[in-house]
């Protein structure tokens, strides 16, 4: 696939999901995101790569409105979300995870994806609390939808266990599984192989794929293992300091030689 | 599963028969100082599950709880003390005309002073409740002194520094006190248990993962705040009939303490534990209160027993909750009658012939 | 409004913002290495007047060894409260300490309901200090000329040992990122315990010159100082020393001045520290000086 250059993108819009223009972040003296241009589009697996503080988080934070911008502007579907507060976005359907697993730690592994659950709910805290009978149709909905995600997503028999006491690769597991508990569009998915070895990065790596089928979803991740990013991305993006130092397939990234340079020359397993 | 369910219907119609049957036992036989005491642990326990749902459940760090209460209980004293009197009590200042004329019975006098306290509540809760940790203890202590100041000052409507007595006292009928409370009781659990307990749990648990999974902070924190400042009302209003008289000195920030150390005791985050904390820091207190009195053993006279020693043994003992047990009595979790069941079970099999056998056979 | 009343005002209003000067730095100071606030620092403050008290009226001590014995009473009891209540939940979720701290507020103040009764005592006048005299048409107390010469003082010594010495080198290193001065191999205990202990004698100074003042000893005296003060730490930037100095003194300035010029509202003077405390917090939570901190998600 050719590179296509900025005017273009912006003329053949009808299939983008997430656009950023300008997109920067400053705290302080400190650039940590320097004008940014993304273009995500549906269905397509995006990655983004660079060295730690490059600014990844960063951007991450501020497509899903943990951070305001400093300036630039993010279009999800076309509408201006820049600025808005995380839950509105979210229910906007953009779903992520976090680099430091943030799961309810003290709550139930069914807890954790049934409250993903909560903002589809319409009645109000009166006729939830009074067990009125649209509450509790609503009740039963989100109880049935997370017993088949946990279901689907092989978490069904430790349902009842404390999210903290999961072994690691399954408390990864249970925050991709919340995320997708929201019905997103756009699953912005931060660093899931952290920790992972070889095997369980494997396995992490054809989950990905199969959820982006089965849930008909755009992903955008960041990550560090090389073999996973090269494997799925249709296109990758790449920061170093806060700039962007490449964009392309992966093909074209491997052959990047400044991406090489900053960034990929680096053995990978170094970062684990 | 089916069995267990059936099981435990039965064993909670059983509980509330029995309830109801000691209610009525104490209400009318039991001495009125004791039913004055086992009052007050239905009232404490309507403001502790109320400062249990901010705190405990949702993870906001309130100390407003004595403004709340001082809402309610003054708007009760108010509406419920009788026309002919108020110029007798309002001597200093009559009482303010729009509403020297108003009287309300007990009931609606209550519930309005559980609405104006959410009000207070909802108007307080909007700028402060996205201050942090410590920020928001502090903040929602001033807000209870401002709340306290102001009672003090607005004369014509309160009375000012003089206080209202002669409430009428209705809450001192223990189907009253125990009846809102258990009605109370279940409101908060049967809140603690819909969608929106859990998301103020999650809310309590990560509030930056809760907002990204779709959860409003704002919304959420205010409402739980809200409802928690609403149900100090309530306990308020009752406070007052139960007591019979209001000022303002009753409601200095540092009433709060008690629910706190009853919240603390009981486990932030447990319905039943606060329950039972409120019980016994409540009867505690009263106990404790012989402690107040100068002790005489062999005609020598123990100083060490005199006025404001049960307050020590009262914070030594916050204290000694607070550093080595930290998660209270429950913790975050409940009482239910399945643990209880388990529990016996276990005993059981420690005494069944099977292992006593196994015991010998070694 | 005339000059004299306005100079009176103007008098009492540095004298007020002195002291509350003088404690909330205590309370930044605690704030700034431990993100904690210390609740009991009114009621430490509380437990020093009594021991002047005491040191004075009932051990009769010449007032030089009387202000030492007080000051290094008061500084041991807040390195105390550190040691028996603050430490042991240093790794605690950050609530239960905000709950030790109320706790000991709580406990201070009732031992001393209980040891010394409720009954106000008569803090003792040393160095007539508490007489008056008079500058012109302006009538002060003696003390209100002392207490802003004692700020100078202490805050010159506070200043010289952050600045200069290695103690205050590792008390800002602290303060700065805990972690990482603990790995760098400075004895947190120790800095922690010297903060307390420093944070505790401002306060004892405070007292001393406050009971001048406001002469009367009682077991719930130190609640309102003590609040306010945490107030003015707030308005001047929480963890700064010089903002502490500076909220103090707004602070005492918009008391006196508010009471002086505006009669009617001397029954909500205590209400004008909770109000200003909620707009700070709420239009700049940082405080007039102090530094903005990003959570890092």
């Amino acid at each position: 696939m050719k590179t296509k250059d900025m005017a273009i993108d912006q003329i053949i819009d009808k299939n983008i999901v997430l656009r950023t223009e300008n997109m920067t972040m400053q705290f302080g003296g400190v650039v940590a995101v320097d004008n940014l241009h993304l273009t995500i589009r549906e269905h397509q697996i995006v990655a983004l790569i660079g060295p730690n503080g490059a600014g990844k988080t960063t951007a991450f934070n501020m497509i899903t409105g943990v951070y305001t911008p400093s300036s630039g502007k993010i279009f999800l579907q076309g509408e201006d979300i820049t600025g808005m507060k995380p839950d509105k976005i979210t229910r906007m359907g953009v779903a992520r995870t976090f680099q430091n697993i943030r799961l309810f730690k003290d709550l139930t592994v069914f807890e954790n994806i049934i409250i993903a659950k909560h903002f589809s709910m319409k009645s109000n805290v009166l006729s939830a609390t009074l067990r009125l009978p649209g509450a509790v149709r609503e009740e039963k909905r989100m109880r049935e939808e997370s017993e088949a995600l946990l279901e689907r997503m092989g978490l069904a028999d430790v349902r009842n266990d404390i999210a903290s006491s999961l072994p690691y690769g399954q408390q990864r597991h249970l925050e991709i599984a919340r995320a997708l508990a929201t019905g997103p569009n756009l699953l912005l998915l931060d660093e899931p192989a952290a920790g992972m070895n070889p095997q369980e990065t494997e396995d992490l790596t054809a989950s990905i794929k199969q959820i982006q089928q089965d849930f008909n979803l755009t992903v955008f991740l960041i990550e560090h293992h090389m073999d996973l990013v090269m494997e799925i991305s249709d296109r990758i993006y790449v920061l170093d300091f806060g700039q962007t130092i490449g964009r392309g397939t992966p093909a074209e990234i491997q052959n990047n030689q400044r991406v090489v340079e900053a960034y990929l020359g680096v053995d990978d397993d170094a970062e684990n | 599963m089916k069995n267990k369910k059936k099981r435990n219907v039965i064993c909670t119609a059983v509980l509330s028969v029995i309830v109801v049957a000691l209610i009525y036992y104490a209400n009318n036989y039991l001495d009125a100082y004791i039913v004055r005491i086992l009052n007050l642990c239905a009232i404490y326990t309507i403001i502790g599950l109320s400062m249990n749902l901010i705190n405990g459940f949702t993870g906001l760090f309130s100390l407003g709880q004595a403004g709340f209460m001082a809402i309610g209980a003054y708007t009760v004293a108010i509406f419920t003390l009788p026309i002919d009197m108020r110029s007798t009590i309002y001597y200093m200042e009559p009482m303010n005309g729009a509403i020297a004329n108003i009287h309300l019975e007990f009931v609606p006098a209550l519930l309005l002073g559980g609405i104006f306290a959410g009000i207070a509540a909802f108007l307080i809760g909007a700028p402060v409740l996205r201050l942090r940790g410590d920020y928001l203890a502090i903040a929602t202590l001033g807000f209870s002194e401002i709340i306290r100041i102001l009672l003090t000052n607005w004369q014509s409507v309160t009375n000012g520094a003089l206080g209202i007595n002669k409430i009428p006292d209705n809450a001192n009928n223990m189907w009253w006190s125990f009846g809102i409370s258990i009605i109370v009781l279940i409101l908060i659990s049967l809140l603690i248990r819909s969608s929106y307990g859990r998301a103020f749990k999650a809310i309590r648990e990560d509030d930056i993962a809760a907002e990204a999974m779709g959860i409003s902070l704002f919304k959420h924190k205010v409402m739980s705040f809200v409802i928690g400042g609403f149900f100090a009302g309530i306990g308020g209003g009752l406070y007052a009939s139960l007591l019979g008289t209001v000022d303002p000195k009753q409601f200095y920030f540092t009433l709060t303490y008690n629910f706190l150390l009853i919240i603390v005791l009981g486990g932030m985050g447990s319905i039943s534990g606060t329950v039972i904390a409120s019980f016994i820091v409540t009867g505690g207190l009263e106990l404790l209160r012989g402690f107040d009195e100068p002790l005489t053993i062999a005609g020598y006279e123990i100083s060490l027993f005199r006025p404001g020693f049960s307050m020590v043994i009262f914070s030594v003992l916050l204290m000694v909750i607070v550093l080595f047990y930290r998660k209270g009595l429950m913790g975050r979790t409940e009482l239910s009658w399945d643990r209880l069941f388990n529990f016996f079970a276990k005993i059981k099999s420690r005494f069944s012939p099977k292992t006593a056998r196994e015991g010998g056979a070694k | 409004m005339t000059l004299e009343l306005f100079l009176q005002n103007l008098a009492n209003a540095i004298a007020v913002g002195s002291l509350y000067a003088l404690i909330a730095v205590g309370y930044t100071m605690v704030y700034g290495i431990l993100r904690l606030i210390n609740f009991a620092h009114g009621d430490i403050f509380m437990m020093a007047a009594y021991f002047t008290f005491f040191g004075i009226a009932d051990f009769h001590l010449p007032w030089y060894f009387a202000c030492i014995f007080v000051i290094v009473l008061t500084a041991g009891l807040g390195m105390l409260i550190e040691r028996v209540a603050y430490r042991p939940l240093r790794d605690a979720p950050k609530d239960s300490i905000l709950v030790s701290a109320i706790g000991v507020s709580f406990l201070l103040e009732n031992l001393a309901n209980y040891l010394f009764t409720g009954k106000p005592k008569a803090f003792p006048d040393f160095l007539g200090l508490m007489s008056t005299i008079s500058l012109g048409s302006v009538t002060i107390q003696k003390v209100a000329l002392v207490v802003p010469v004692v700020l100078i003082i202490c805050m010159a010594i506070l200043l010289f040992v952050i600045n200069k010495t290695k103690l205050g080198m590792a008390m800002r290193a602290v303060s700065k990122d805990y972690e990482i001065a603990r790995v760098m191999g400075i004895n947190i205990n120790l800095v922690i315990a010297a903060t307390f202990g420093i944070g505790s004698s401002l306060a004892a100074v405070g007292v001393i010159l406050w009971g001048m003042k406001y002469p009367q000893v009682s077991p719930l005296m130190g609640v309102m100082p003590g609040l306010k003060c945490f107030v003015a730490a707030v308005i001047g930037g929480i963890g700064n020393i010089k903002g502490a100095v500076l909220g103090g003194f707004i602070l005492g300035l918009i008391e006196v001045m508010l009471v002086a010029f505006l009669q009617p509202l001397t029954g909500y003077r205590d209400a004008f520290a909770f109000i200003l405390l909620i707009l700070v917090l709420l239009v700049k939570p940082t405080g007039l000086i102090g530094e903005k901190t990003t959570e890092k998600v």
